[in-house]
């Protein structure tokens, strides 16, 4: 048997990193891993559960191996797995991350009883009309008048956020927070260039858009500049 | 060839039927070879209004399947020497009776002889709507001053942008009163046409005359003397593209005082 080590174990300040190695196979690997850890088990059953992440390098791990690796290693030692890092996508993983951070642009006014719904974030090139719908998995940004329903962060993305040059929507929703118009409209109240983001209690906040540059810095994609 | 105008709106009651006969009658007036359609199958008034209830024979059903010949079933209004004739819409039959690939057709070969056919539309956007706009190159969304006519004509627009034989719609807004837009009890003229954002094509006052007018089988448009029937002929002219200017409502109770009010936002 080879004496090269699959799997080496670090300590750092942040907790234990389990790496494993990329070239062998996934049986190997696995057979490797279960021996290291019963081996070193010098007894401790009184201490806590010890959170692990595993580092896998180039390897691509379907969601069961995944799992096995993670039962494995709950069931030897008293370590519980954080994460599992790989530097492996699939192809469609890839393009749900490239569409999810696109920004959509469309040119159109969202007329009642239409529904638009984007991966990604939408900019929104005219208005939402009472009965209209837009939905997006990021942000949803809109030129126009917002008088509909926006939906952001709508696959469950409680960092998304919704801005309109007017705010007048029927129904604000950003990930699974829900809030609806006041039933009694306060017309004269200046509703230009407002935003609506989840607040940390969880509750749909509309304020003026300058609050994002505090509460959501990871707008910014800008990476350049002075 | 002819152009086909679907005139339509969602809901019901908003004027469409009026718009329709009034537009035909001012368009022959300009010498136009008009024909109307009715295709609000079941619910037909739209001979009616133009008082040609009695001269029915047969009927846009019979036509379609194939009981008579176009040219039979056409209703010659002889106010207009052969400028303008009516298709009826059946009054029995039920709505599914016609196919929009059936209406395309008629709609098609009526643009061989006419120069504009008017297709007054149900309310709705079930079949008869579909029937409706199945053969038309233009549309005219009618509303009135209500959000919730408004609502709908937003719906329509919505459908009709979608539709690719057919222009981006035009608005006409009907039934204005005019002193309730200046208290602001109703939309004005700029709020819908905002909020719709097609181009405008008429506006039309709430006029009892309309109504009187409808009731004797005499189009508004016939008297040149209404402020309605000038609204209808210039929808007409508008067109036939020429460019007319909006009528001006009356501005009348627009004091110091409501714009005080507005000002600090009482209604
Ligand atoms: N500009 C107007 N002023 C006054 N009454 C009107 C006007 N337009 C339509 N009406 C009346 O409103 C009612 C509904 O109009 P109609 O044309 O039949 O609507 P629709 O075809 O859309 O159902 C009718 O009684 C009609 O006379
Ligand atoms: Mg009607």
């Amino acid at each position: 048997m080879k004496k090269t080590q699959n799997v080496t174990i670090k300590g750092t300040k942040d907790g234990l990193t389990l790496h494993l190695d990329d070239t062998c196979s996934y049986t190997e690997l696995k057979n490797e891993l279960d021996r290291k850890l019963s081996n070193s088990s010098r007894v401790q059953e009184e201490a806590k559960l010890l959170s692990v992440k595993v580092k896998v390098g180039n390897r691509y791990l379907s969601e069961e191996q995944k799992e096995e690796l993670r039962d494995l290693i709950r069931q030897k030692r008293n370590l519980i797995v954080e994460e599992i890092e790989t530097n492996v996508l699939t192809k469609e993983e890839a393009e749900r991350l490239k569409q999810e951070g696109e920004i959509v642009s469309i040119a159109r006014i969202i007329r009642s009883g239409q529904v638009v719904e984007v991966t990604g974030d939408l900019l929104l090139i005219g208005d939402v009309n009472p009965g209209g719908t837009v939905k997006a998995s990021g942000n949803i940004f809109i030129m126009g008048s917002l008088k509909g329903i926006a939906h952001a962060g709508c696959t469950g993305n409680d960092q998304a956020v919704i801005a309109a040059s007017v705010m007048k929507p029927s129904q604000l929703r950003i990930s699974e927070c829900i809030n609806r118009a006041p039933d009694q409209g306060t017309e004269e109240d200046d509703k230009v260039m407002e935003c609506a983001y989840i607040s940390e209690d969880r509750q749909i906040l509309v304020d003026r858009l300058q609050v994002l540059i505090k509460k959501r810095p990871n707008l910014t994609r800008f990476e350049g500049g002075r | 060839m002819g152009e086909a105008i679907v005139i339509t709106s969602g809901k019901g009651g908003v004027g469409k039927t009026t718009t329709s006969a009034n537009i035909g009658t001012a368009l022959a007036l300009q010498g136009k070879r008009v024909c109307l359609v009715d295709t609000d199958i079941g619910l037909r008034n739209l001979d009616v209004v133009m008082g040609l209830e009695n001269r029915i024979i047969y009927d846009l059903v019979d036509v379609i399947q194939g009981r008579c010949k176009i040219h039979q079933a056409l209703v010659k209004d002889k106010r207009f020497e052969d400028k303008l004739y009516l298709l009826p819409a059946a009054q029995t039959t039920d709505k599914t009776a016609v196919e929009p690939e059936q209406m395309k057709e008629l709609i098609n070969n009526l643009k061989q002889d006419y120069d504009y056919i008017i297709i007054d539309c149900p309310a709705g956007i079930e079949q008869g709507y579909k029937n409706a706009i199945a053969g038309a190159d233009k549309a005219i969304v009618v509303t009135t001053p209500e959000v919730s006519a408004v609502r709908d004509a937003d719906r329509i627009i919505g459908l009709l942008e979608k539709e690719e034989g057919i222009e981006p719609p035009k608005l006409v807004i009907n039934r204005i009163r005019s002193h309730m837009m200046n208290s602001g009890d109703m939309l004005d003229v700029d709020e819908v046409t905002t909020h719709l954002s097609i181009d405008l094509i008429g506006i039309v006052a709430d006029d009892d005359e309309v109504i009187k007018a409808s009731n004797h089988g005499e189009p508004i448009a016939l008297n040149p003397n209404s402020k309605a029937s000038i609204a209808y002929r210039n929808i007409a002219r508008r067109i036939l593209g020429e460019s007319v200017p909006l009528q001006q409502l009356d501005k009348e109770d627009k004091g110091v005082f409501s714009r005080i009010k507005r000002l600090f936002g009482v209604k």
